[in-house]
């Protein structure tokens, strides 16, 4: 049914996709900050699963099915990205700080102890007085 | 499963086993962080992670059976999981998600 060329690129496919699926999940369990943690699965666990997607394109044939997979892919990069964002607004509208006394860029030296939500031009015209 | 036991090769099939062992492990594995996440986003960043996983799942379970139906399932899979993302980070911050 599947071809020798077709199997073996399936093979490696999964194998790379389950690797990136190891290191996102490893990067959210070991990263100290939300936004580390994001970082890092946005990017490895989006690309574990499209190569998955990818996997089964290659392993279904290029008519009919595969062509779900590729939409699959093209959806997975374009709301991926979309998500990330929208948790890391609104981690920083709760005001989630970073980790290791880094500050929000705009607020040069703000304290860790303000609150993440404020105006960056309003605080820095404060620390500029 | 005798199906695919016919027309697969062997190392494609055991590639597709570890696979699978490895998505459900780190599955689960990410379900400390949601537990023990010290922040909201923490765990919803967990489980936007735990809910691409279960897309990389359905995949490799359609590799397995060779049933491409449930290609549509992880497509299905990864609309529920955006949406349910983008519907927890809208009810964090603003406290609503349609007003």
């Amino acid at each position: 049914m599947v071809g020798t060329i077709a199997a073996v690129v399936a093979t490696a496919l999964i194998v790379v996709g389950s690797f990136f699926l190891l290191v996102g999940t490893v990067g959210l369990l070991r990263l100290p900050d939300v936004y580390n943690r994001m970082h890092a699965t946005s990017k490895a666990t989006t690309l574990g699963a499209a190569s998955m997607f990818l996997a089964c394109a290659v392993f279904f044939g290029p008519q009919g099915e595969s062509l779900t997979a590729v939409v699959g892919i093209v959806f997975l990069f374009l709301t991926a990205p979309t998500g990330a964002h929208m948790i890391s607004r609104s981690a920083q509208k709760m005001g989630v700080e970073f980790a290791g006394g880094a500050t929000w860029p705009g607020a040069t030296d703000s304290t860790p102890e303000a609150p993440a939500d404020a105006d960056p031009e309003g605080s820095d015209a404060e620390s500029a007085d | 499963m005798s199906v695919a036991t016919e027309s697969v090769p062997i190392y494609l099939q055991w590639a597709i086993l570890v696979g699978l062992v490895v998505a459900s492990s780190v599955t689960l594995v990410a379900g400390y962080r949601v537990i023990t996440g010290p922040t909201t986003p923490d765990r919803v960043v967990a489980l936007d992670v735990i809910g691409t996983n279960v897309v990389a799942i359905a995949l490799l379970f359609a590799l397995e059976t060779t049933e491409a139906l449930f290609i549509d399932v992880s497509l299905v899979l990864a609309i529920i999981g955006f949406i349910s993302t983008i519907a927890v980070a809208r009810y964090v911050t603003e406290g609503d998600i349609i007003e």
